[in-house]
């Protein structure tokens, strides 16, 4: 038969897949890309909105994203993304965030700062620092020191020579946080920021004057965030129910079928190890309903496999040979397992359409799942039924 | 092992009883759809999710308790697990956020917020929007398909089960009021692209088994077609099945509306393929035949 010579190719083949999947996927450690959902972290949507004083317009909206990136990069989070999404919005991504609350403060302000005199006139604003630092009184008070540019440095010299003896008034974002009595004149373009901060908040100020004020307001429209423990919780969990589910199927298919059972079992073997090293490979990654979206896949790809036992039964009964019927299972179970999978596949593409993040996940897995399953069912299942036709048996 | 020998069921005299049950359930499900309304979570309602773990055992009336100071208004507080409390909430200033983990600390014991799902209500709409569109657009993509692939007939009813098993896992869900989210819209979606893959194995038989038997008539050919797939479907929602409980009682709580969900519309959609779709091909070629 022809069929017959061909097997050590396909054999070889597969092998050469098994090892060549093996070497992506091992060590498992690390190498699987972790949602926000599993690894911890927020996800967050800021979206820049009008106001009288600043609307927005296309070069805000950059300037907001460089200076939220700047905030960013002075949290000291690893890998974060920021990215602009449509016209207005903008999309942050942190991993292993543990203080989302600090990180949505810090993101979302705008920042403004302004000295004011006593009529309630500018003098100057936050656009000129150059620097901003924690520093800490003799009684160990944490206050903010700045240093202004040359702009600011004559600015804030003209500002106190005029005011001396007077109160000048510091704002952020509008409200008062410091109201000190002028002295003296100040001319090396310096001052101090004393107000009633905790070291917490005289961080989070420095932060956000080192970085500079927004150019326009904007506001937090979502936030996703979890803790780095809950995401490992639930990451324990998975794993648990997938190798519990994935050994039921194990069982039930080897009570059922018998040795056809066995060889289901192995095909799905090479599912599970196919599906992580194209996983890994592509670089995709998984969430919690991505890890859902796999145990399901378990079912649908051992799904091909009883249609073709099932096929092969009836072919059998209607006293056909075992080869016969063999081949004749795979044949015309061939054209049903195509169609039920694409509309599945149909299905799964449509989970796209879904916003970002985990659902998108949950396609992923899916859709790769559905391939996947199709060809280990389709090639694998049958290379190694082929291979032992004539010793094997099923009842019917 | 043999669960199913050959079997010789009419599958095809339970048409009556078959869509008086249906009727049933779906006018349940309209009903509780339109009166109490899908339960929509943060995702699709927009407002605020706040999830708070201790150090030890807690009770929602201590809890709630603890919080009856702060006038959460339409506040709902639910118990997530033996130490951590969900409270779902309007969107709320900063300080009232700070007060609750205060009052928590205080009164019960440390608090740590180990989630927060924050939602304002443009996005929550734009989901909805979505979550509609992605409904319709699998519902009419794969109508299109199986109507490329099989007649116009089969697929239009095969898509009306379809359709039949939405809306009875929707009606569920509204009737119970679980909590409707992205991951359990996710789960409604793939219960469809499941369910119709047990009426395409089925649809497919019929194809065959017509071609071979031009005398037989409808009702027989779908008989023996259900009959003839039977083990195939059973064993094919056994070993979903498993998975999917596996999942239900091990995956912790996150996933729990997810594989509920899942459950249902296996359970809905196995015996919708069984009893619905072939039931409705065999009447509506019975009312006004087509020439084959």
């Amino acid at each position: 038969m022809r069929r017959r010579r061909l097997l050590p190719w396909k054999l070889l083949v597969t092998l050469a897949l098994v090892t060549i999947s093996l070497i992506v996927i091992l060590p498992v450690r690390d190498k699987i890309r972790l949602g926000l959902d599993l690894r911890g972290g927020s996800h967050i949507v800021l979206e820049c909105v009008d106001t009288p004083d600043a609307p927005v317009d296309d070069d805000a909206v950059r300037r907001v994203v460089e200076i939220i990136r700047n905030r960013i990069d002075q949290l000291g989070v690893a890998e974060p993304v920021i990215a602009r999404q449509g016209e207005r919005r903008i999309m942050v991504q942190l991993p292993g965030v543990t203080d989302p609350e600090r990180a949505v403060e810090i993101i979302g302000r705008t920042a403004l700062l302004e000295f004011k005199n006593e009529d309630v006139e500018t003098l100057l604003t936050g656009a000129n620092l150059r620097d901003a630092q924690v520093q800490f009184d003799s009684f160990g008070r944490p206050s903010v020191s700045i240093d202004f540019d040359s702009e600011g440095t004559r600015l804030f010299a003209a500002a106190t020579t005029e005011n001396v003896g007077r109160l000048i008034g510091i704002y952020l974002d509008g409200s008062l946080i410091s109201n000190p009595v002028v002295q003296e004149p100040i001319l090396r373009g310096e001052a101090q920021i004393t107000g009633r901060f905790t070291l917490d908040e005289a961080q989070n100020l420095a932060i956000l004057l080192r970085a500079g004020a927004l150019p326009v307001q904007v506001e937090m429209i979502e936030n996703r965030s979890i803790d780095p423990t809950l995401g490992r919780d639930s990451i324990n969990a998975g794993i648990l129910a997938a190798a519990i589910g994935i050994i039921l199927v194990f069982i039930f298919m080897f009570i059922y079928y018998g040795t056809f059972g066995v060889v289901a079992n192995l095909a799905l073997l090479c599912y599970g190890i196919f599906f992580l090293a194209l996983f890994i490979g592509l670089q995709a990654t998984l969430t919690l309903p991505g890890i859902a979206g796999f145990i399901l896949t378990v079912g649908m790809a051992v799904d091909a496999n009883i249609l073709i036992f099932e096929r092969i039964k009836e072919e059998n009964r209607s006293g056909k040979t075992w080869r016969a019927s063999i081949e004749a299972g795979f044949t015309k179970a061939f054209r049903t397992i195509l169609d039920s999978n694409i509309t599945t596949l149909i299905a799964a593409a449509m989970l796209f359409l879904l916003a970002s993040g985990p659902i998108r996940g949950f396609g992923v897995t899916l859709s790769l799942g559905i391939l996947c399953s199709m060809f280990t069912g389709l090639w694998i299942s049958r290379m190694l039924i082929e291979m032992f036709a004539g010793r094997i048996k099923m009842k019917t | 092992m043999e669960l199913i020998k050959k079997t010789n069921i009419d599958f095809m005299s339970f048409r009556k009883p078959a869509y008086i049950i249906s009727a049933i359930i779906i006018l349940i499900s309209l009903i509780s759809f339109f009166t109490r309304g899908l339960n929509y979570g943060v995702d699709f309602a927009g407002g605020l999710l706040l999830q708070y773990s201790f150090d030890q055992e807690i009770s929602v009336e201590e809890v709630r308790s603890s919080l009856a100071d702060l006038a959460l208004a339409q506040s709902i507080i639910q118990k997530f697990s033996e130490n951590e409390v969900v409270i779902r909430t309007l969107r709320i200033p900063d300080e009232t956020r700070e007060a609750i983990k205060e009052n928590l600390t205080e009164d019960i014991g440390q608090a740590h917020l180990v989630r927060i799902e924050e939602v304002g209500p443009a996005i929550g709409a734009d989901l909805r929007r979505l979550g509609v569109i992605a409904l319709i657009a699998v519902i009419l993509g794969i109508l299109l398909y199986v109507s490329l692939r099989f007649e116009f007939r089969p697929a239009v009813t095969s898509v009306l089960a379809l359709a039949h098993d939405g809306l009875v896992v929707i009606g569920i869900l509204a009737l119970f009021q679980r909590e409707f989210t992205i991951p359990v819209l996710a789960a409604v979606l793939t219960t469809l692209g499941y369910s119709i893959n047990d009426s395409i194995v089925i649809m497919d038989r019929v194809r065959e088994n017509f071609a071979m038997r031009r005398r037989e008539p409808l009702c027989a050919t779908l008989n023996r077609s259900i009959n003839e797939t039977l083990s195939r479907t059973i064993n094919t929602s056994l070993t979903t099945l498993l998975p999917v409980l596996a999942l239900l009682i091990f995956g912790g709580r996150m996933l729990q509306d997810f594989s509920l969900t899942m459950l249902i519309g296996l359970l809905v959609g196995t015996y919708s393929t069984v009893f619905i779709a072939g039931a409705l091909l065999v009447d509506w070629e019975g009312k006004k035949p087509v020439r084959r």
